[in-house]
């Protein structure tokens, strides 16, 4: 098997990925101060840097979505069902036996089948929950006698648990995430690609031959 | 390069957009800095009353200073007539009641209880020259006292004991060319000293405020902005704005932080969203009694009692009377942190002779109304003075007992010691049944607390509400306020699901580490 350095992430990708990771903790740092859980830079500054950060992540996720449509790259993101079990089996038996991975990373496939179920929930689920209860968080209106009545909110406990909902989900997925990029080829060779954007993949020929056959699947192990 | 241009022209247009509308706010001077250049002006009154031939006489009676303002004023007598200041009572709407006439006139509180009978003595802070208990003084116009209110030399007084009459020692020549617009001592003379002492009633007016520092007081302050309370209690026609919700019951001629400030005085968008549920009071009157204490506790209970035939007066450590025989038993404090009520402006009040329904809770005199639920409220912060009262527990009523009187045997509480015969004589005079049987009951009243209010820099801080321990809030619960309340279920199902994904990361990755290790061994076997 010959292995060659494949440019796999491009540039806005890890801008966008490091960016968004950056975002994500400090909102997690100041909101879960927010919350009261503990305190750090007050609760009064917390609130002004949650909703800045908040704005900048807004903002990176339009660009973001913007990139995936025109660039065709959230095709990478539709979830399938075909090799969950193999990849499942993998991290519970195959990672410890020094099995090879069941699915084989290709510039045009670069998620797994489990990474594309987890991020598209991520996409479709909790991010959605985290944005749209954090927005409705900044602008809910209390009833009042003038102003927009559709956005008048009786009460901010629902908004508010929602969003600590989503804010528990993501740094579940973080947690699980830092510990997953550590099973690549090695154990820092996730993070470098992250980085750098190379990534020591199999023969780029052998691996576009597989995707033309079976477009963006998965079908190595079959 | 098209896509490169276009990336630029938008960030281009993002940043102008984001210069422009910071860099806004500083331009026009703010409505503070308009206040104060305002308030800055010292006002120059367009007549000296010493010129006047009429005031040059030397006057032997009130009265006949009076006349002499009558003369020019003549429209005067009717407005002073017509206001609560002279009436003692004013026309409220309570629900439930309807259309009432309500004031000191009829209203009972927890402090002095109340004053049909009391006159004499309640009657020092009567806008009037002598009341007594049929109160005739309402009709004569010549009874009005105007130098209290316009007394500019600071040397008049109303004598103790005497139905509002002043001391007759006074120059009244001297008084009457000095009137003008009334100040702080003319105001602070009678409601500093409310139930009886200083500061006894709203805790937020003392008399530290006839001269008080920034620190008491950010608006009165001498050496400040120096406001004297007509500057927000405006008046037309000898009618004054504002009133305080222990004898007011509608949302009517309130005196606002807002009729100056607006309603989104602050630079900060989060915090002008406050004022729509929170009351400016509420942040920026953090403590109150902050010159000298203010009265919490007022046990009428153990009145009366005498050392050898004598009544007896005690005090606390800060020098404030503790017992009083004809008083009973009171507790003080400074610096009192306020309580905090959902409150919409309108309240209703407990009046002689209403049946109390339930006597085993505190009874409130007068409830102010309001919920997180109602559109019209806001949080705000009050005093609560509680005290034990005399009730009749067979009529269930409360007693307006008698009081004073200039002498032993009209069965006055403060001369002869008797609750009995005090309410007796009382529940006569104030034309309300009475069993015999005195008993006591605990009652509560609520003050908003209006003044005192801090500079910016001292204002009740973020986290001081917004805190899961010892919140200034954590009365209210009847709604979410982040940074004090969660979901118990969210919470801890949130940190088990972190614990559990944090332990099966660590055996996951322990197997992984020692199979890696037994891997390589036989490999290299």
């Amino acid at each position: 098997m010959s292995k060659k350095q494949v440019y796999i992430y491009k540039g806005f990708e890890r801008f966008w990925h490091w960016m968004q990771a950056i975002l994500i903790f400090f909102l997690a740092f100041t909101g879960f101060e927010i919350h009261g859980t503990y305190s750090f830079f007050g609760y009064r500054d917390a609130v002004r840097y949650h909703n800045v950060a908040a704005y900048m992540l807004i903002g990176l996720i339009v660009f973001t979505i913007f990139w995936h449509l025109t660039t065709g790259e959230y095709k990478q993101y539709l979830p399938t069902l075909k090799n969950i079990k193999a990849q499942l089996d993998y991290y519970i038996f195959g990672i410890f036996r020094n099995a090879p991975h069941p699915t084989k990373k290709t510039v045009l496939s670069k998620l797994n089948p489990l990474q594309k179920l987890t991020y598209f929930g991520l996409k479709i689920l909790v991010i959605p929950l985290s944005v749209t209860s954090g927005l409705l968080y900044m602008f809910y209106r209390y009833p009042s006698k003038q102003g927009v009545s559709a956005i008048n909110i009786q009460s901010l406990e629902f908004i508010a648990i929602f969003h600590t909902v989503a804010a528990i989900l993501l740094i579940v997925f973080i947690v699980t995430h830092l510990y997953l990029i550590t099973t690549g080829e090695t154990v820092t060779s996730n993070l470098k690609a992250m980085l750098t954007g190379y990534e020591e993949l199999e023969d780029e020929d052998k691996a576009e031959k597989n995707v033309n056959e079976k477009n963006l699947s998965t079908q190595n192990l079959d | 390069m098209k896509k490169i241009v276009f990336i630029l022209a938008l960030l281009g247009l993002i940043i102008v957009l984001i210069v422009g509308t910071l860099s806004q706010k500083d331009t026009e001077p703010t409505t503070l800095m308009k206040l104060k250049e305002k308030y800055s002006e010292k006002e120059k009154p367009s007549v000296d009353h010493s010129k006047f031939a009429i005031l040059q006489q030397k006057f032997t009676s009130p009265q006949q200073v009076t006349e002499a303002c009558e003369s020019c004023h003549n429209m005067t007598a009717h407005q002073v007539m017509n206001s609560n200041h002279w009436n003692w009572e004013r026309e409220e709407f309570v629900q439930g009641r309807g259309v009432i006439y309500l004031g000191k006139a009829n209203a009972i509180n927890n402090f002095c209880i109340g004053t049909q009978g009391n006159e004499g003595s309640c009657a020092k802070c009567h806008i009037g020259l002598g009341m007594d208990e049929k109160r005739t003084i309402f009709t004569d116009p010549k009874n009005i006292d105007c130098m209290i209110c316009h007394d500019n030399t600071e040397t008049y007084a109303k004598a103790p004991e005497k139905g509002g009459a002043p001391l007759t020692t006074l120059d009244f020549t001297k008084i009457a060319e000095s009137v003008g617009k009334p100040k702080r001592s003319n105001c602070g003379v009678c409601h500093f000293y409310g139930g009886g002492g200083n500061n006894v009633k709203h805790g937020d007016l003392e008399m530290s405020q006839f001269e008080p520092s920034k620190d008491i007081d950010i608006h009165m302050a001498s050496d400040g902005m120096n406001l004297q309370c007509v500057d927000c209690h405006t008046t037309k026609q000898h009618n004054i704005a504002g009133k305080v919700y222990s004898l007011s019951s509608m949302n009517h001629n309130r005196v606002t932080c807002e009729q100056c400030h607006t309603a989104t005085p602050h630079k900060d968008d989060i915090l002008n969203e406050h004022t729509l549920k929170v009351a400016c009071q509420t942040c920026h009157i953090p403590t109150y009694a902050k010159g000298n204490a203010t009265k919490m506790y007022w046990d009428w209970s153990t009145a009366g009692k005498l050392k050898n035939g004598e009544p007896y007066v005690e005090e606390d450590s800060m020098g404030n009377h503790s017992y009083m025989s004809i008083k009973g038993s009171f507790v003080w404090e400074k610096n009192v942190k306020p309580d905090y009520i959902w409150f919409n402006g309108t309240a209703s009040h407990y009046l002689e002779g209403d049946k109390i329904q339930d006597t085993t809770k505190p009874l409130v005199l007068n409830q102010l109304h309001g919920s997180y639920a109602d559109d019209e409220s806001k949080i705000y912060p009050v005093k609560i003075h509680t005290a034990k009262q005399p009730y009749d527990p067979v009529n269930r009523i409360l007693i307006q007992p008698k009081l004073y009187a200039d002498k032993v045997g009209e069965g006055a509480f403060w001369k002869d010691f008797n609750w009995q015969k005090a309410a007796e004589v009382g529940m006569k005079d104030a034309g309300l049944p009475f069993s015999g049987k005195v008993s006591f009951i605990k009652t509560e009243m609520y003050w908003p607390v209006n003044h005192m209010v801090a500079s910016k820099e001292n204002t009740v801080q973020c986290n001081e509400c917004h805190t899961k321990e010892n919140s200034r809030l954590a009365g209210l619960k009847d709604f979410y306020m982040p940074g004090r309340d969660y979901s118990a279920i969210v919470d801890t199902g949130g940190k088990w699901l972190l614990i559990l994904t944090i332990i099966a990361v660590l055996i996951h990755g322990t197997i992984r580490f020692y199979s890696y290790r037994k891997n390589k061994k036989e490999v290299s076997k």
